[in-house]
């Protein structure tokens, strides 16, 4: 019976041995981080499980999320979504159009009820009745809230569904609107960014769908694993930036030596991303790597937060260790007050905690 | 409705069935479509409606013009960075700022690279579902899918074992039950004409480009530090050049042009091995299939681009052909000029904006906006839950650009067609080997079809331009030019106190447009005229329809309840309703008015 099917199944099916099976799961294991009895735990879930149906709707975007989504180079995404999910309703790439992917909403919303994902890229404009983004002759709005009634979990991707990105930026002509405004009811798994990275996206994904639960997330929604330290903390510029060895103008001495991008505007020292990290496109560069300044996109309100070319703050050099957590209180204090500056500290402090704690084990 | 004639040579007749598509998709964005069939099931009278609407340009009032490339940039995620660099363009043109002969190189391999990456998703993965039974592929031969595949190329995936492996995961992806984004497809229409074989070939190749795209974009990553959005420059690129100095490894360098060389190869073999062949492969199954060619063989546009020549945005340097073609007159190709206040106009009377007087058209750098969204008297249901539109009225967020007063068509077809008027015989040898090889007249390249085959080749054509910048880069390193960027009228107290300009790029879609006006450098207005504008417009004062509407016109349809025939065809425009999105009221609830200028 089709409907009894577990995802171990399909993908042994598929022509996929067990052995790439466990390599597969070790390997997603260790690209999120945890050890190799997630591994298993990660092999026994796929193992019991039919693919979870996940609703992409898109709002007011761009679509580069979805553009992003299947840059994934671990997972593929075509192992994504013939192996991992069922992919039941997505308008920028089903074949269906018109009455017969609506009746998708309705069947998904009915037959899997509290078992599917919602992912949402894009956001609602509120203003015109809502009539800024028609879908099926409606408001946007309302199939958002419609299909988030039903929904297991609901992911926000990107900056627009998270913080309200571009078309939000002053003056908010349309009155877009992060979605967590609009549902009120549910836990909304916020992945920033303008788009995410490709393997942080996959990796939410398939976070869920291995181990059956939400990933842990931060005060503000995000998940830790990927959005817990800034740019600016594990970015291979950053002995520049502590030796005082900066580019003064584009195309310089310095910018040819690969010196720290700070004073050309760079965003990463107030970024919460993984940017520096896991890179972009499967890790062939990322935005400081290839000579521009971080232009803060996974943080909220960055479109208003002046030039993107305005040096953040009249930081004076300092050490490095000693003064870190002042880096970024001097940084978050101006992008928005005290509650941001509290949480960008106690972040930092958490993650070095945990650093060395596992140094220590 | 009686009979209406349209003046660009349409005859319209809303007194059919209705069909209505909402939402349209494997496109980008938000769209509706309206058509009414006769009692053949052939559509009389074609309805386009953007449903959409963000800002970026009222956004943008104010901001740093150094900035703007950003901001633009995102209107659209799936043409990423051609946007951006359209709007590069126009403030270096307004200030006077001159690019390095290198930014020149790089910034055509990322433009190049961009067209060619979507080309290939589009064709593959929002346009060959339009084309390819999926579900009949698993009733394929995988020796007779090996065999077909092997006559059409020597690309090297094509055994006999490969297609059967392809073939057994989609059949278990099939009985599995959970059909995931071929759930509900139009699977069995008798308007799909491959045979099973043809089918599974061209779903390996869909698995295949998949994997592939992701490579192509390693391009913009390199270059750009990220794609989606790359990173671009006022003045030039980001990226320094270092090739074999202290710090090396972190700029442009050996490693890094070696990556590009890699996959620029990668790109070319991908285009003139799997894309174009599987055009002709398709092609030739679907030879009857000849409509849908709507304005193309009438009015076509091209603005132009990949300059050969350093800050030369004329004519004679650029690479992809410029002018515009009126009432297929084929023997002229006109000349364009984006500064002429009488060649590119918007008009508002069937979008749901208000002029003072919408009897009359606006040049981008006089443009009036005032959103006022309202449905037509003859337009069913209510304001938040409409059932079908009047097209008699108000009906779409685009707004109707016409060039001296005509509805044209942009995008790949548009250029080749300007390409082969001009008798460059790089667009003109491929178009006519294409139609002597499928054994059709000039006529047939006037269609959905010919659409789909100008966008191949054209992605093969940037693929081998992708190589010829690559080499010029190598030269001018060799030649000892390391430059990348311009800084001498970086800061803006080097900036004049009111100057204005134009930048424009051929985006995949088609000629696209910013026209920007700095003041006290500041932005002090900014006006885009996309692609999906100019082809997804609706009906201006005169009543001429636009290109999408014009090329659903008089198709037959196999099936009213399934819109395959409509899909097929709004598709090959490759849409894009993010990018058609227009300029606002700075308050929507005020709807108050924006003076451009």
């Amino acid at each position: 019976m089709a409907a009894a099917e577990t995802l171990y199944d399909v993908i042994r099916r598929q022509g996929i041995t067990r052995r790439s099976f466990t390599k597969f799961c070790s390997l997603t294991a260790a690209s999120l981080g945890f050890g190799p009895g997630a591994a298993t735990a990660m092999a026994e879930a796929l193992e019991t499980k039919e693919r979870v149906p996940v609703v992409w709707m898109h709002g007011l975007e761009c679509t580069c999320c979805s553009e992003s989504f299947i840059r994934s180079a671990h997972p593929l995404v075509k192992d994504v979504v013939l192996s991992m999910i069922s992919l039941d309703y997505d308008d920028t790439i089903m074949a269906a159009a018109g009455h017969q992917a609506e009746a998708i909403l309705k069947e998904t919303k009915e037959k899997y009820k509290g078992k599917y994902i919602l992912a949402v890229e894009g956001n609602p404009p509120l203003n015109e009745d809502g009539m800024f983004c028609i879908d099926g002759g409606k408001p946007f709005v309302e199939k958002l809230k419609w299909m988030a009634e039903d929904a297991m979990a609901i992911i926000a991707w990107g900056a627009c569904a998270s913080w309200g990105c571009v078309q939000a930026a002053k003056p908010n002509p349309t009155q877009a609107t992060p979605i967590d405004k609009v549902i009120l009811d549910k836990p909304i798994i916020k992945v920033p960014g303008c788009p995410p990275i490709a393997e942080v996206m996959t990796g939410v994904v398939t976070f869920i769908t291995t181990f059956g639960k939400l990933p842990e997330l931060d005060r503000q929604g995000r998940p830790k694993m990927f959005y817990s330290q800034r740019i600016h903390d594990k970015c291979y510029r950053r002995p520049h930036f502590d030796a005082g060895q900066f580019v003064e103008e584009w195309d310089d001495e310095g910018a040819r030596k690969g010196s720290c991008l700070y004073k050309m505007g760079c965003k990463g020292p107030t970024t919460y991303n993984a940017c520096s990290t896991v890179r972009w496109n499967g890790g062939v560069s990322f935005p400081i790597q290839s000579g521009h300044g971080c232009i803060g996109c996974s943080e909220d309100g960055f479109w208003d937060n002046g030039s993107f070319y305005d040096r953040l703050t009249n930081l004076h050099q300092f050490g490095v260790e000693a003064n870190a957590d002042k880096v970024g209180m001097t940084a978050a204090g101006i992008v928005g007050g005290a509650i941001a500056a509290h949480a960008a500290v106690t972040a930092f402090k958490r993650v070095t905690t945990k650093r060395e704690k596992a140094d220590a084990s | 409705m009686v009979t209406i004639q349209t003046p660009n040579g349409f005859t319209l007749d809303n007194s059919g069935k209705r069909i209505v598509v909402d939402p349209v998709t494997r496109i980008e964005g938000h769209m509706r479509v309206e058509v009414n069939v006769d009692e053949n099931n052939i559509i009389r009278n074609a309805v386009s409606t953007g449903t959409m609407w963000r800002g970026i340009e009222v956004i943008l009032k104010n901001r740093d013009p150094r900035d703007a490339w950003a901001f633009t940039e995102r209107i659209c995620g799936v043409c990423t960075g051609t946007q951006a660099l359209t709007s590069v363009r126009a403030v270096e043109n307004a200030l006077g700022i001159t690019i390095p002969d290198n930014a020149n190189s790089i910034r055509n391999l990322m433009q190049l690279a961009l067209q060619v990456h979507d080309h290939v998703v589009h064709f593959y993965h929002l346009h060959a579902l339009d084309w390819v039974d999926v579900i009949s592929a698993i009733s394929a031969d995988p020796k007779a899918t090996s065999a077909l595949a092997q006559s059409v190329s020597d690309w090297p995936l094509s055994s006999p074992g490969y297609f059967k492996d392809i073939q057994t995961r989609l059949r278990k992806f099939v009985e599995s039950g959970q059909l995931g984004p071929f759930k509900n497809g139009y699977w069995g229409n008798a308007s799909y004409k491959l045979p099973p074989e043809a089918n599974l070939m061209a779903v390996a190749h869909y698995l295949e480009a998949l994997d592939f795209q992701k490579e192509i974009v390693k391009i913009h990553t390199i270059f750009g530090g990220k794609n989606p959005h790359p990173n671009w420059l006022v003045g030039g690129v980001p990226c320094p050049i270092n090739i074999d100095g202290t710090g090396a490894v972190g700029a442009i360098n050996m490693e890094r042009l070696n990556m590009v060389t890699s996959i620029i190869d990668q790109i070319i073999e991908f285009n003139d091995k799997v894309y174009v062949p599987d055009i002709m492969a398709i092609g030739s199954f679907y030879k009857d299939w000849l409509y849908g060619g709507g304005l193309s063989g009438k009015n076509v546009l091209a603005y132009g681009d990949v300059p050969e020549h350093v800050n030369d945005y004329s004519e004679a340097s650029l690479k992809l052909p410029r002018g515009a073609i009126i009432n297929g007159n084929l023997a002229e190709v006109l000349p364009v000029d984006h500064e002429d206040p009488e060649q590119i106009q918007e008009f508002v009377t069937h979008s749901w904006y208000k002029y003072p007087d919408e009897t009359k058209g606006l040049h981008p750098w006089d443009g009036v906006t005032e959103p006022h969204y309202e449905l037509g008297p003859n337009a069913k249901g209510t304001k938040t839950n409409i059932e079908q539109l009047d097209e008699a009225a108000k009906y779409s967020w685009i707004k109707a650009p016409r060039w001296r007063g005509h509805a044209m068509e942009v995008g790949p077809l548009a250029r080749w067609v300007v390409g082969y008027a001009q008798n460059k015989a790089e667009f003109k040898d491929p178009v006519e080997k294409l139609l002597k090889d499928l054994g059709l007249p000039v006529s047939a390249l006037f269609s959905t079809l010919g659409r789909t085959a100008a966008r191949a080749l054209e992605s093969s054509w940037a693929g081998h331009q992708m190589r010829y910048f690559r080499n010029k880069l190598i030269a001018n390193i060799r030649a000892g030019d390391f430059s990348t960027a311009h800084v001498d009228k970086w800061k803006p107290e080097t900036w004049p106190k009111e100057v204005k300009g134009v930048g424009f790029t051929e985006a995949p879609r088609g000629a696209l447009a910013h026209w920007i006006k700095i003041k006290d450098g500041k932005i002090d207005n900014y006006q885009c005229v996309v692609p999906t504008t100019w082809n997804g417009s609706p009906r201006d004062p005169a009543g001429n329809i636009g290109a999408f509407e014009a090329s659903l016109m008089d198709t037959p349809m196999s099936d009213p309840t399934q819109p395959l025939e409509i899909l097929r065809t709004i598709h090959s425009f490759d849409p894009c309703l993010a990018c058609s999105t227009h300029v606002m009221s700075p308050d929507g609830q005020e709807m108050a008015k924006v003076q451009v200028r």
